[in-house]
This record gives structure tokens, sequence and C-alpha cells, in this order.
């Protein structure tokens, strides 16, 4: 097993202003994650809404840089990596293809960008290259002069994955890349990310709220709360035997009738909590059905067994509560 | 989005935006109107030596005030004649190019000064959005009319100084708009993607933002270049611009004040120009804002 892209104890720190003198305060987006993507697999990476799922692909992309700890590529750190260098490896696709694409450029504009910062070939084979990709994305020829704003929803993230393929990197961070699409394009589009991956023997980081579509897609899958990955594990072991008590209430979630719609309804009690204002010991014990005054002290210690890693008392066999997770 | 079928493949729909902008700017009258309007003016700036009946600087003591043809007097002088005799309307026509000049150089050196500031500010943050909006509410706290009399008092009017003065002065809108556009179109993920491609902060800056926020960088054009040229009229009628015998609407207000319970044309005249130039000059700024606002999905 070949990592290629690795985050070891990685942490972003945001200060952020609150009320109206603005004392400002550390909110900790992401919080000692290690983690590592393997070559040719599908790291799926759900969590509620502002737990810090795209703060992580804005760290793996090197827009934001690290409070502490290394994002690693092939064991490289990536502080010293050359950008561009790294540019042709590693690409995204974002969540609204709105945002994605420059309202001002044309769709040839917009697809040849990488071969033209990186002069990749003249002008005619730039041409030809992105005839070749809007064929690999479905997208009939004629858009080529087109415009963003001339396309739907669905054209325009295929227009977006043109993009971030037309350089051929091995590695796709795609941040819900689905979820600002209508449901029927949507299926299209995992789909077609799908075919992509095996045709061209890509590794995805997927990142989703929608456990539905990972189950769908990923070969492991990573689960984040406030900041910090509570679980992983291949994605058999995770849908069949959930460890942590969050990862059970997502899954519980997924047989609501509307599943795709935002963020999933948990059977979580309290709101999720302030990530300026975090909760003592482990971070989910307000909302955890088997939270004791253990939880609310101590944090627990990540373990790692064959069937991946999870971070939670119940599992612990130096745990006081090691005993109850056996029931 | 209610197509069933396959969306993809359904015919790419509506006009470039190109297209669209030439569309919709047909049917904003109030855009028409002032472009047309300014263009006229500029046209007629452009072309003085060949529209201007007489020499505006030539006197003729034995024509003073001379009365405007409707008004009772004779074509020799349309609009009359000056204190000195000198042709109103061809001082008028002469007068274009001093307004248009002052008003189109000021905002060009206030654009430069006041985008590269705001945009700086807009995309770097930190320290050097810190710097930049100090520098703004220093500029803000200085009365622009006074501290333009103070520095024209010291250095003499003429023309150059003027628009100097104005063009380090106008600066803060251009600054404040461009900074707050820049913020806004930063945070879209076209730049994260540039930025992830590999492209360089000038590339970025030129062709990401940039486009995405002229349509606000023309309007502030047009807003200072309208209060460039009032304040030229202003400093003028106060003796503190354009210096006689330069042909200057401010100064003609200025020259016609003494006589304005008798002849008030000599007033009204300049006055009614400067106030239809202004008057297009922001039509046609409030008309490329409605008709260049983004397209799609703001
Ligand atoms: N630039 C920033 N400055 C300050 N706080 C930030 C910044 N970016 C993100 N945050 C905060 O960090 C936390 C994580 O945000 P992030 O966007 O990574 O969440 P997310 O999991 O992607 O959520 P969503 O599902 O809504 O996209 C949030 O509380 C957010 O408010
Ligand atoms: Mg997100």
């Amino acid at each position: 097993m070949s990592d290629i892209l690795t985050l070891e104890g990685v942490k972003k720190t945001y200060s952020v202003k609150q009320g109206l003198f603005g004392t400002r305060k550390p909110l900790t987006a992401v919080n000692d994650v290690t983690l590592s993507m393997r070559k040719g697999e599908v790291l799926g990476l759900v969590g509620e809404s502002g737990c810090g799922k795209s703060t992580l692909a804005k760290l793996l992309l090197g827009l934001e840089q690290p409070t502490a700890g290394k994002v690693l590529v092939e064991g490289d750190d990536m502080a010293g990596l050359d950008r561009r260098a790294l540019a042709g490896r590693l690409q995204p696709i974002f969540q609204d293809p709105y945002s994605s694409l420059n309202p001002r450029k044309s769709i040839y504009d917009l697809i040849s960008l990488p071969l033209r910062v990186h002069k990749i070939g003249d002008a005619a084979s730039q041409q030809k290259a992105v005839r070749e990709i809007l064929d690999v994305v479905g997208l009939p020829q004629r858009v080529i002069n087109t415009y963003p704003s001339q396309m739907s929803g669905g054209q325009r993230q295929r227009v977006a994955i043109a993009r971030a393929l037309v350089m051929r990197p091995e590695i796709v961070i795609c941040d819900e890349p689905t979820s600002a699409l209508d449901v029927s394009v949507q299926s299209q589009i995992l789909n077609l990310l799908g075919d992509l991956r095996r045709e061209f023997g890509l590794t995805y980081l997927f990142i989703s709220h929608d456990l539905a579509v990972v189950e769908h897609l990923a070969t492991r899958v990573a689960v984040m709360y406030l900041g910090r990955i509570v679980e992983e594990a291949p994605v058999a072991d995770l849908f069949e035997r959930p460890r942590h008590p969050y990862t059970r209430a997502l899954l519980s979630s997924v047989l609501t009738p509307d599943p795709t719609q935002g963020v999933p309804e948990t059977s979580l009690g309290s709101d999720y909590p302030n990530p300026i204002d975090p909760p003592s010991g482990c971070a989910f014990h307000p909302r955890c059905p088997h939270a004791t005054e253990h939880c609310k002290a101590v944090a627990p210690r990540p373990l790692e067994t064959e069937a991946g890693r999870v971070e939670c008392h119940l599992h612990d066999p130096e745990s006081p509560m090691f005993e109850r997770s056996a029931a | 989005m209610t197509d069933a079928t396959d969306p993809l493949f359904r015919e790419i729909e509506g006009p470039s935006p190109r297209q669209m902008l030439k569309a919709r700017a047909l049917k904003h009258k109030a855009l028409i109107f002032g472009m047309t309007v300014v263009l006229l003016l500029v046209l007629v700036a452009l072309l003085a030596p060949v529209l201007a009946p007489h020499d505006p600087y030539e006197q003729s003591l034995m024509n003073r005030m001379v009365k405007p043809v409707f008004m009772g007097g004779t074509w020799e002088h349309p609009l009359g004649t000056d204190h000195l005799g000198r042709d109103y309307l061809s001082r008028l026509i002469y007068g274009a190019r001093v307004s248009l000049l002052i008003g189109a150089v000021a905002a060009l050196i206030s654009g430069v000064i006041g985008t590269a500031m705001g945009v700086a500010a807009g995309y770097f943050g930190g320290k050097v959005d810190a710097v930049v909006t100090f520098l703004i509410n220093v500029r803000l706290a200085m009365p622009v009319v006074l501290v333009a009399l103070a520095v024209v008092a010291i250095l003499g009017g003429s023309l150059t100084v003027v628009i100097c003065v104005l063009g380090l002065l106008l600066w803060d809108r251009f600054a404040v708009v461009m900074r707050a556009s820049t913020l806004q179109v930063r945070r879209r993920d076209y730049v994260a993607a540039a930025q992830v491609i590999g492209a360089s902060t000038p590339r970025i800056v030129l062709t990401e933002i940039m486009p995405n926020i002229f349509n606000n960088l023309i309007v502030v054009v047009t807003l200072e270049m309208a209060h460039a040229i009032l304040l030229e009229a202003a400093l003028s009628f106060l003796g503190l611009g354009v210096q006689p015998p330069t042909p200057s609407w401010g100064l003609m207000v200025s020259e016609g004040k003494n006589m304005m319970l008798f002849e008030p044309w000599l007033v009204l005249i300049p006055g009614a120009v400067l106030f239809v130039l202004v008057l297009a000059i922001n039509l046609m700024g409030d008309g490329l804002r409605d008709v260049t606002a983004p397209e799609g999905r703001s």
C-alpha cells in the first residue's frame, strides 16, 4: 500500500472576530487529523456541515497552510514543494459549479487554462486536448465557444471536471461535487466520476454529507466530527459494523425519507456544538447516548485496529467504559 | 431545470453574455441618452476648431455682452458675447475640452491609484488591507474642497495643477468599491481553482478578478468624472482653478456672476451645459451598472 497523500497531525486554527468589539477567538476547524490516501482508492469523508471537511480539502490542495502538522505528498512535505509541479498531480472539483467557473470566460478558455498556465503544447495541441476531454466528460463539441451562463448546473459541473482532468492528475479532491445539483443530475455526475476513476486510475477524496452517495462510490470512509476524524474504516465494515456512536447516528439517519436534502437529520438530541467553544473531553459527549462523566473529562485516544480506527472510550480496552461496549 | 429527458444534450440555451449585454444596453433608454450626450460633447470638444464660429480668445470691446439670438441678438454671435466681447458659443465649445479633459484625466489618475490600492487590499487582506483601510480613512477625513483650495492657492491655479490635485484626491471611492468587489470575487471557487492550477498572482488578478469587478469600476469612473468636472467648475468659480483667459465653464459662470441680475443668460448657459454633461455622465454610469450586472446566478 503506497500512501500518496498523507495528513500528519494536521491542525488548522482560524482566528474569528466575535461580537461588536471584535475580540478575536481561535476556531479550530481541523484538529489533529492524521489520515492517508492510498493510490487508487476512493476515500469518503463524511460529517455534518461546519465540521471542517472543506477546510481539510483546502489543506490538501495547498490553499490553506496547516497551523500545525504536515501534509505529505508521497512522503514529501507539501510546504516545500513547487505549487506548479503539484498542480499536475492534484486537482479539485468544487461543490458549486456556479462559483467554480469564471462567468467571463468561454468554455474553451476555462478548460484550457491549466494547459496555458503550464505552457503544455502549442495552440493546436491545446485545442485538441480540450476537444478530447470534452468527449471524455460527455459534453458536445459545440459548447466550446459558449459561456457558463448558457449552461445548466450539470453541464457546468462537467466543465469543471474537464478542467480538473485536462492535465491528467493522479488525485482529485471532490468537495461535495453533487450537492449543488438537481437530484436528477446528481447520479449522472456520480456515474461519470466513477467511470473516470476507472478509465484514468484516479484516486479520489470524496467529501459528502450524504452517506448513501459515499456508500455507492467510496472504498474507505472517514467520519469527521468537530474537526476530528472519529472513525475510519473500509466502506463495508463501516456500514455493517459502525463503531462510533456518531457514525451509528449518521447511519440511522440515512433511512429517513429524504436523505439527499441537506444535512442529515440525526437522532442526536442537542445541537451541533459551537466550534469556537468545543465541549470538554470527548467533543461528542453532549450528544452521545452512552456518555458518562469519564467522557466529559477525558478525550478518547485514537485506537487502531485491523478494521480501521476509532476514537471512542467504548472501544478502548484501557477505559473504564470498555465493558459496556460488549453489550 | 425541468427537463426530464436528458438535460445534458438539450440545446445550449440562450445568447452569449456579449449578445445579452448588447440587447440589454439597447433597451436601456437612460443609458442610450447619457451615452449619446457624452459622445456628442466629446465630438464637440475634439472638433472645437472646426465648430467654433470665432476665436474664443478674440476680444472685441465694441461688442460686449451682445445678447444671444433667442433674446434678440444676431446669428453673428448665436449665444452672444461676454464682458470682453468674446464669442460665447466659441468659448462654450472650447470649454468642453477643459471639462472633459479634467474629468477624464483626473478619473484616470485616481482610478489607477484607487483600483491598485483596493484590489491589493481585497486580494491580499491582512496587513496590506489594514494599511489601505487606514489610508482610505485618512483620505476620507480630509475635506476635498478645502485641501484642493489650499494646494491650488499655494501652487497657483492652472489646468495641470487642477488635474493633478483632483487626480490625487478622488481615489477614495475607487479604493473602497474595488476593495469590496475584490473581497467578494476573491471568495469564488474559480479563484481557488486558478491558484491550484498554479497561475501567478498577477495573472489571477488580471484574468479572474478584474473582468468580474470591471462593471463596478466603470460606474465609479463615471461618478468620479462627474465629480471632478463639478469640482473644477467650483475651483474655477472661486478663482482658484483654471485661470483666465482659458475658456472653462466654471470660469464663465464666475465671470458672468457680476452681471447675473441684468444678463442672467451669462450664467445660465454655461450652468446648463455643465448640468447636462454631469447628468449625462451619471445616467451613463447608472445604465452601465444595470446592464453589466454579472450574468447568471449572482
Ligand atoms: N476562512 C475562515 N475563517 C474563519 N473560520 C472559518 C474559515 N473557513 C472555515 N471556517 C470555519 O471552520 C469550520 C469548518 O468549516 P468548513 O467549511 O471546513 O466546514 P464543512 O464541513 O465544509 O461544512 P459544509 O458541509 O457546510 O461545507 C466552520 O465552523 C467555519 O465557520
Ligand atoms: Mg464544505
